[in-house]
C-alpha cells in the first residue's frame, strides 16, 4: 500500500487500472439495468420500483464517499502526504454529485409514491445535510489559495463532519418520530424480495466502480496539473 | 487565560462591539416573522420555539468572523499562540467570551421575545438557549478558525456552521416545546461541543498562522 504513495507509482497503477474498473463499470451498468427493466413491477409501488435501482446505490456512494473522504483526510493530516490530500479533495465533488442524484432520484420517486416532491422526512434531511457540508468543504478549499493549507484546513472540516454525521443522523431521526408520528412512510413495509436483490447488488457495484474510476481519474488529473504546473514555473516566462 | 477573557469580554461589549449587534440582530428577525407570517398569536405562540432558536443561531454567527480575525490581522494572534497558555485554552477562552456576549444576553432577552410571540411559558425555552447557545459558540469557533486566513471568511463560514448545528437546534427547539428527553440529548450534544471544539479549533488556527 504504502509503496503506492509515491505520485509516480501510483499515476502507473492507477492508469493501468482505469480502463478495467471503467469497462466492469459499464458492464456491470448494462447487466444492472437490464435486470431492473426484467423484474416484475412491485405489487405495491407499480413501475417505480425500478427508480430504487438507480437511487438506492447513489445514496450508498454518497456515503461512501465522505467516508473515503474522511479517512484521505485523516492520513493527510497525519501524514501530511500530498497524494492523501489531492485524494481528498478529489473525492468532495463526486460524493456531493452522488448525494445529489440520491437526492433527486429520491424525489422523483417520492411524487408518485408519497404525493410529494420532498417530504421531511429523516433520510432525506440528513441527506440534504450531507449535500451541505460536501459543497462547505468545496467552497472552503475554493477559498484558500495556498493549496497545501487548504488540504489541511479542509482535513479538519471533513473530520469534523465525520464525527458529527452521525450526531445529525441520529437527530435528524429522533426529530422524524417527534414530527412524524402520522408518518406517511409505511412501518414494516413489504421486505424486498429477492428479485429486487440482484439488480440492486448489480448497480451497487456498478456505482461503486463508477466512483474508484472518476476518484482515480481526477487525482490522476491533479497530480498531472501539479507536474504541470511546476514544469511552467521552472522555466520561468 | 482569563486576561483574554476578559479582554474579549470588555471589547464586545462596548460601543460598536459585537454583543449589542447580535441583540439587535436577534430582536429583528424576529420582528420580521410575524410580518411574514401574520399576527396570528395562536400559530406565533406555535412556532415560536423554532422560529426563536433559528434567530438565535443565525444571531450568534454574526459575531463569529470576527472572533479570531481582528486579532489575527493586527498580529496579535501570532504573540498569543507563542504565549505560554495552550492555543486549546485560548480557543476555549474566546469561546467562552463569545457566549457571554452573544449566548448569554439572547438567552436573557428571549422570554420578552417570548411574551410577544403569545407563548405562555417561557421556562423552557429559556433553559434550551441557555444550555444549547454555547454549542453554538463552540461549533462556531471551529469555523471561524478553518475560515480564519480567507479574506471573505464571513461568507463561508455560514456554509460550514450550519449544517454541523442541526443537532443543536433539533435538540434545542424540541426542548424549547418540553418535549420528552429533547433536554438531557441538548445538554450533552453542548458538553460534548464545548469539550472537543477548543482542540479542532486551535489546530485550525494553527494551521492558518502557518505553524
Amino acid at each position: 500500500m504504502l509503496r503506492y504513495a509515491n505520485p509516480t507509482r501510483f499515476l502507473q497503477l492507477s492508469s493501468a487500472l482505469v480502463p478495467w474498473l471503467g469497462a466492469a463499470s459499464a458492464a456491470l451498468f448494462a447487466i444492472g439495468l437490464y435486470l431492473g427493466f426484467r423484474v416484475p413491477p412491485d405489487y405495491q409501488q407499480g413501475e417505480t420500483v425500478r427508480v430504487m435501482f438507480i437511487h438506492v446505490p447513489a445514496a450508498w456512494t454518497a456515503m461512501m464517499g465522505y467516508g473515503l473522504m474522511a479517512a484521505a483526510s485523516l492520513v493527510g493530516l497525519v501524514w501530511r502526504h500530498p497524494l492523501a490530500d489531492t485524494a481528498a479533495r478529489a473525492a468532495a465533488p463526486l460524493g456531493a454529485l452522488f448525494t445529489a442524484l440520491g437526492l433527486v432520484t429520491g424525489s422523483l420517486w417520492g411524487r408518485p409514491m408519497w404525493g410529494a416532491w420532498w417530504v421531511w422526512d429523516g433520510r432525506l434531511t440528513s441527506f440534504l445535510l450531507l449535500e451541505f457540508l460536501y459543497l462547505g468543504y468545496i467552497a472552503l478549499w475554493n477559498a484558500i489559495e495556498d493549496e497545501t493549507r487548504a488540504a489541511r484546513v479542509c482535513a479538519i472540516l471533513a473530520l469534523v463532519g465525520a464525527v458529527n454525521l452521525p450526531i445529525i443522523e441520529f437527530s435528524v431521526d429522533w426529530w422524524t418520530t417527534l414530527h412524524q408520528g402520522e408518518s406517511i412512510l409505511r412501518k414494516g413495509g413489504p421486505l424486498i424480495s429477492s428479485v429486487y436483490l440482484w439488480p440492486l447488488f448489480t448497480m451497487a457495484l456498478a456505482y461503486t466502480f463508477l466512483f474508484f474510476t472518476l476518484w482515480l481519474l481526477r487525482i490522476e488529473t491533479e497530480i498531472l496539473r501539479r507536474r504541470a504546473r511546476n514544469a511552467l514555473l521552472a522555466e520561468g516566462p | 487565560m482569563s486576561a483574554i477573557l476578559f479582554r474579549d469580554v470588555r471589547l464586545a461589549a462596548r460601543a460598536g462591539g459585537s454583543a449589542m449587534l447580535a441583540l439587535a440582530f436577534f430582536a429583528a428577525v424576529a420582528t420580521l416573522v410575524p410580518l411574514g407570517v401574520g399576527a396570528d398569536l395562536r400559530l406565533l405562540a406555535k412556532i415560536a420555539p423554532g422560529v426563536l432558536w433559528v434567530a438565535a443561531v443565525l444571531a450568534a454567527l454574526l459575531a463569529l468572523d470576527r472572533l479570531f480575525q481582528a486579532d489575527f490581522e493586527d498580529g496579535s494572534l501570532d504573540v498569543v499562540a507563542l504565549a505560554p497558555p495552550s492555543l486549546e485554552a485560548t480557543a476555549f477562552a474566546k469561546i467562552a467570551a463569545h457566549w457571554l456576549t452573544t449566548g448569554l444576553p439572547l438567552t436573557l432577552l428571549s422570554p420578552l421575545l417570548a411574551v410577544m410571540f403569545g407563548l405562555e411559558t417561557s421556562g423552557a425555552l429559556f433553559v434550551s438557549l441557555l444550555i444549547g447557545t454555547p454549542a453554538v459558540s463552540a461549533i462556531g469557533a471551529i469555523g471561524a478558525g478553518l475560515t480564519l486566513s480567507i479574506r471573505r471568511g464571513g461568507l463561508i463560514l455560514p456554509l460550514i456552521v450550519l449544517p454541523l448545528l442541526a443537532p443543536a437546534v433539533i435538540f434545542g427547539a424540541g426542548a424549547a416545546q418540553e418535549v420528552a428527553g429533547a433536554l438531557p440529548l441538548l445538554a450533552a450534544f453542548s458538553l460534548v461541543a464545548c469539550v472537543l471544539s477548543p482542540f479542532a479549533t486551535a489546530a485550525a488556527v494553527r494551521l492558518n498562522l502557518g505553524s
